[in-house]
């Protein structure tokens, strides 16, 4: 799945009602199963950009096309499907329901998509990520590294086309850091899932063939005189 | 996973106060079951199926409903009597089919039981339309023979064979007769005020010492009672007279010893009579009742006219007073779930804000919301009327025991047909709320808090 943003900008409304601009990106491009890597410093818009390609964030301006689909064009609740179809998304924080076990947690992604789950496929993903075990466990009972394991799981049961990851290992022991990203990155590989992962993390960021700067093509205040392709 | 197993972990989440909050639902619906078993049982009790009789006779001083109450119900003292004669005449009747004289006042000394002296034509007779009697023992026989409903027997632990004595009605209420009665039978549980009751042969009634009206007070009586018809109290009188002739004659040679002796009709006395006029003529007990209000010091009254009157009036607001507190508890539950969910809200908004991420619509994530206000409040329900059903089904033979009210806990109330979709309406009502505020949670601000 390729994913392509144009003249995109998004601002957010500060208290005193100015607009705050945010992203500003004159072109970004990747194409099917590519993976990237964008590393940008914290506040520096990778969140919203994230979010504005994932369909949470609607782009104040500009396109966001995915395989061909402008995704802020699509009525809401379309543009829901298409995310829960096709967009796999990997938290910082994880983001686990506290309440749902490991299994229930990568179910639940099933469960906005299609309606109904695939519970073979969902103990087969927990099992790639070395948790078979664990699938009954709840998400408080686990280590951080194994939450973001569940969560890689989760991001993968729709057999998405485009895996959006936030700071996936921020917040993971360096062990486990290796762990989750090759993860990924095989995952990905294995389904030729396009891979979009951000970072302020340089070391983390090296370890793929594609890193892009967010800085450096990103122009809140302008377009950038840069386009990433 | 569905909506509903996402609801329900979300509801497993706050253990405490998704079970106080449902406890709470169950407790007024618990409480609205048993409002409507007791009130179904004493409607049932009071109800025009219960009297298998078109009209009670009875005097005109004391109401109508009174003379419900003491002649059928037998919870009110007995009003003024009415010539045996007349019991004659409406038996004599071709609109009548039956006339069941009944007589009484006195109670029994051991448990204060009513007795009623009847004839056999009471038993023989449908206690409740399409419901004979079912009696165990012999038929009465002797003047001091009795037959006992089942509570007199199990109260007083009486049978077959046991003997009592009664004590004098009225206002003095102490005196007890020497007469010795004797149980020949005992009637099977009827659910009516008949287990009750203490019957006894309408002659042995009048044979008891004291239970006989001076002559000149009978004549009294007689003459304001046939003032309007000279024919029937020219014959009542004759009658009087002999028996006035006959005890002067006793008198003078009195030895000292009381003498039984037959009492004759005009003499006697029925405290009412229970009368059914032939099936399929509608009007005969209307036509018979505007003639007894015109003719005699008497009046006919529809018992069930009578105790509809007294459903409405009182046993209605009783209940509707009831039902209204137990809505109003179901409703206070309702808040309460409200208040339950809608504080939950505020720490659900991240978790909220994942499902949306994942690909939850705002409609799915307004379904698991008000899926689980449905769950608190239906689930509580009927967790409410299983355990209502179970108290009434646990208590019937306590209750039956202490007031002979019949509880049929099965039966269903037509006002609990229409509890649960109340409360799936209410559910809704405070669900709504809530699932607005999941509804309008904005996806990044939820992730990013």
């Amino acid at each position: 799945m390729s994913l392509l943003l144009e003249n995109v900008k998004k601002s957010y409304r500060e208290p005193n009602g100015k607009p705050l601009p945010v992203l500003g990106i004159e072109r970004y491009e990747l194409t099917q199963g590519e993976q990237a890597a964008l590393v940008g410093s914290s506040g520096g818009g990778k969140t919203t950009l994230l979010n504005v390609v994932a369909g949470i964030l609607t782009p104040d301006s500009g396109k966001v096309t995915i395989s061909g689909t402008e995704i802020a064009q699509l009525p809401e609740v379309v543009r829901d499907r298409f995310r829960a179809e096709k967009i796999g998304f990997v938290f910082q924080t994880f983001n686990l329901l506290p309440g749902f076990t490991a299994l229930e947690n990568v179910l639940l992604g099933m469960t906005f998509s299609r309606g109904k789950t695939d519970r073979g496929f969902a103990e087969s993903l927990l099992d790639r990520v070395g948790l078979g075990g664990r699938r009954h466990h709840l998400p408080g009972r686990m280590s951080v590294g194994e939450q973001q394991r569940v969560s890689v799981a989760r991001s993968l049961a729709n057999r998405p086309a485009l895996l959006l990851a936030d700071e996936p290992t921020a917040n993971v022991d360096p062990a486990n850091q290796d762990l989750i990203l090759n993860l990924i990155r095989d995952t990905c590989h294995e389904n030729k899932v396009t891979l979009l992962m951000v970072t302020h993390d340089m070391d983390v960021a090296g370890k793929f063939d594609r890193v892009d700067r967010l800085q450096e093509f990103n122009r809140p205040d302008g377009v950038s005189q840069e386009s990433v392709a | 996973m569905n909506l509903v197993a996402i609801a329900w972990k979300s509801i497993c989440q706050r253990g405490l106060a998704s079970c106080l909050t449902g406890v709470s639902v169950a407790l007024g619906v618990m409480l609205m079951v048993v409002v409507l078993v007791i009130s179904g049982a004493v409607r049932s009790a009071f109800n025009q199926n219960t009297i298998a009789y078109d009209l009670v006779v009875g005097h005109q001083r004391g109401g109508e409903l009174a003379l419900v109450l003491s002649a059928v119900y037998r919870v009110q003292p007995a009003s003024e009597n009415l010539p045996y004669l007349y019991y004659k005449q409406l038996q004599e009747d071709r609109r009548v089919v039956s006339a069941v004289p009944m007589a009484f006042g006195d109670v029994t000394q051991e448990g204060h039981f009513p007795l009623v002296g009847t004839t056999a034509e009471y038993f023989e007779n449908d206690y409740t339309p399409g419901k004979k009697f079912l009696v165990r023992g012999n038929q009465i026989t002797g003047h001091f023979d009795a037959i006992i409903g089942s509570e007199v027997a199990r109260k007083n632990n009486w049978d077959i064979g046991s003997q009592f004595q009664i004590i004098h009605g009225g206002a003095d209420g102490t005196h007890v007769h020497h007469e010795m009665f004797t149980v020949v039978s005992v009637i099977k549980q009827t659910g009516t005020p008949n287990d009750r009751t203490v019957f006894v042969n309408i002659e042995g009634f009048y044979a008891i010492e004291g239970h006989e009206t001076p002559l000149n007070e009978v004549e009294d009586r007689l003459k304001k009672f046939y003032a309007s018809d000279p024919e029937r109290l020219e014959f009542a009188l004759k009658q009087i007279e002999e028996a006035k002739k006959h005890a002067a004659d006793e008198g003078s040679h009195d030895d000292g010893h009381h003498h039984h002796h037959e009492t004759p009709d005009a003499a006697k006395e029925v405290t009412a009579v229970l009368v059914r006029t032939r099936p399929d003529h509608h009007f005969d007990a209307i036509n018979l009742s505007a003639e007894l209000k015109e003719g005699y010091q008497a009046m006919a009254v529809n018992p069930m006219n009578s105790i509809r009157k007294l459903m409405t009036d009182v046993l209605g607001n009783i209940e509707m007073g009831l039902l209204i507190l137990t809505a109003m508890i179901i409703l206070v539950s309702g808040i309460s779930i409200f208040v339950s969910i809608y504080n939950s809200m505020s720490d659900r908004k991240r978790e909220i804000g994942i499902m949306r991420a994942l690909g939850a619509r705002r409609g799915s994530v307004f379904g698991i919301v008000l899926t689980e206000s449905i769950v608190l409040c239906v689930g509580g329900g009927i967790v409410g009327w299983l355990v209502g059903h179970g108290l009434a089904i646990a208590a019937a033979p306590t209750v039956v025991e202490r007031t002979g009210l019949l509880l049929d806990p099965w039966t269903l109330d037509p006002m609990e047909l229409i509890l649960f979709p109340v409360l799936l309406g209410l559910a809704a009502i405070v669900g709504f709320l809530p699932a607005m505020t999941a509804y309008r949670t904005d996806v990044a601000d939820a992730l990013a808090g």
